[in-house]
């Protein structure tokens, strides 16, 4: 078994200005997700949803900057974590994985053993 | 051949062409470890140099040298230690090797063939398409880094980054070493026949250079394709792939004249097509015509099977190249299909009718570059005598053209049009 780091990259603008309605689509729709993952050979071990990087600080350095790291158009707003034997496995589960305005990174945790 | 050596060797290289990715896919299953295998196979092979000539070439040298490699790379794994190894092990189906594997039954009894483990996890989607290609030429076909790096104008230390890279890949994000289940099959072996026709076209009219056709290339790509069609027998776009390559491929040997000049099909002596090759695409077009909805190389089969079967350029059926084209670009709408769609519509109905249809793709930004479509333009303008027109086009195709045998085509052409 591996780990797989889900990496939700979208545009956070639609969130901003999204509304009520949307807020209770997408929530809705992440727990789909998560009840479907295991029909998938998949376990999930974790995950969160960010607050928007208007709210992010940078350090680097020990120098302390406001904002993201890198400004790009679609910011990483959440991330799961995912048990899968293999890569197929952990991108059928990415393929499920709601980012209606964006899209997903898949990235294979190190592992030490 | 008297030279019992020179036969040995000779023996060699034909097993290395033929059963090199068998035995490597088979030795994979052992290892776990594509470096590894890599290394025992070649061992194998070098090993077959010197047995062989002690006892002759065996029976089967498929045979002999999957036992050997994988015996080699029981070995191996006996003697290494998990500290020795760079990359984790390859996740393949759960397989203990044994004693059992070992056993090759000398009246002929199967070794499991893996090669198409090896062909769809090559061609992995989530590796990019020059890596699949590398992969596949360095692990299906055999080649060096060198070679692969020579067949696509890279630098050695390119190619051999490239190929790293993807090996590191496949291992440390667990790309299976698995024949997918059924229903992602058909994903999975399309990738794959993207890539195999991907090395045809790329052989069969090189992009830049001085030489209008990279044999080897086109040679690989079409053991390929049979490879391919030995392990899917029932896979219908796997024949029209298989027949798409042997139709293209019939003319080869006329496409370019004593002089190396480039021959049009309208030029081309077709008493000279590869008539065995002729046959073996069309029968293969047929069956691969019965799929529903029929996949787009057995649409372009059957065009090319079109032109094969025309005894003479005048008696080509335009009206049903035009169908097909039609159809496919119905199916997979791209615009270099529309681009050929109206080329034929110039044959059919008349360059007039052919130079409307062209000029409708002028706005076509993926065709902004693309150096056949002014050389098409050219043609029709020449055909209906607008020479200045005409003049244009080739000068503007001959910027976009980066093929000797296909700019001195084009040259040859503007200067028959004498003018400015």
């Amino acid at each position: 078994m591996a780990q797989y780091l889900i990496l939700i990259h979208e545009d956070e603008t639609a969130y901003a200005t999204g509304g009520e309605e949307l807020y209770r689509e997408v929530m809705a729709a992440h727990d789909e997700f998560a009840a479907a993952v295991p029909q998938h050979g998949g376990k999930l071990l974790g995950g969160a949803a960010l607050q928007p990087t208007t709210t992010a600080t940078s350090v680097r350095g020990g120098e302390v900057t406001d904002g993201p790291f890198a400004e790009t158009k679609e910011a990483l707003g959440g991330y799961y974590l995912v048990e899968a034997p293999d890569l197929d496995t952990a991108l059928a589960v990415a393929k499920l994985c709601p980012a209606r305005f964006g899209g997903v990174e898949v990235r294979p945790v190190m592992s030490f053993d | 051949m008297t030279d019992p050596g020179a036969a040995v060797e000779a023996a060699v290289a034909d097993a290395h062409r033929r059963e090199w990715a068998l035995v490597l896919a088979a030795t994979v299953r052992v290892t776990r470890d594509l470096d590894a295998a890599e290394e025992c196979a070649q061992d194998a092979f070098a090993a077959a140099l010197t047995d062989w000539r002690a006892h002759g070439v065996p029976a089967r040298p498929g045979a002999w040298l999957t036992t050997t490699a994988r015996r080699r790379a029981l070995n191996v794994l006996r003697h290494r230690g998990v500290e020795q190894r760079s990359l984790p092990l390859l996740v393949a189906d759960e397989e203990t090797p044994g004693p059992d594997d070992l056993v090759v039954d000398p009246a002929g009894a199967e070794l499991p063939d893996d090669r198409l483990r090896l062909v769809v996890t090559c061609c992995h989607p989530a590796l990019d398409r020059p890596a699949q290609v590398a992969l596949t030429l360095r692990l299906l076909c055999g080649l060096s880094t060198a070679q692969v790096a020579r067949s696509f104008l890279v630098s050695e230390p390119t190619m051999a980054a490239r190929i790293t890279r993807a090996k590191k890949k496949i291992a440390l994000a667990r790309i299976p070493y698995r024949v997918p289940p059924a229903a992602e099959l058909p994903e999975r072996v399309d990738a794959v026949l993207v890539v195999v026709h991907l090395l045809f076209t790329t052989g069969h009219t090189v992009p830049a250079g001085e030489e209008l056709v990279r044999r080897d290339l086109v040679e690989r790509s079409v053991e390929l394709a049979r490879m391919l069609r030995r392990l899917l027998p029932a896979d219908p776009a796997v024949a029209g792939l298989l027949a798409l390559l042997l139709l293209t491929d019939a003319r080869r040997e006329t496409r370019t004249g004593p002089d190396g000049r480039l021959l049009l099909l309208e030029e081309q002596d077709r008493s000279r097509w590869d008539r065995a090759a002729v046959e073996e695409g069309t029968a293969l077009v047929r069956e691969a015509l019965r799929a529903r909805p029929p996949s787009r190389y057995a649409l372009q089969a059957a065009i090319a099977a079109v032109h094969a079967g025309s005894p003479r350029w005048e008696d080509t059926d335009w009206d049903e190249i035009v169908a097909l084209y039609e159809v496919l670009a119905q199916l997979w709408p791209s615009p270099v299909v529309a681009l050929n769609r109206a080329v034929a519509v110039g044959f059919a109905s008349g360059p007039a009718a052919g130079l409307a249809e062209l000029d409708a793709l002028g706005a076509e930004p993926q065709l902004a570059g693309y150096g056949y479509l002014p050389a098409a333009r050219a043609d029709f303008l020449r055909r209906l005598g607008r020479a200045p027109g005409a003049r244009e086009a080739y000068t503007e195709a001959l910027l976009l053209t980066e093929n000797a045998v296909e700019r001195d085509f084009l040259t040859g052409r503007l200067r028959a049009l004498g003018g400015s």
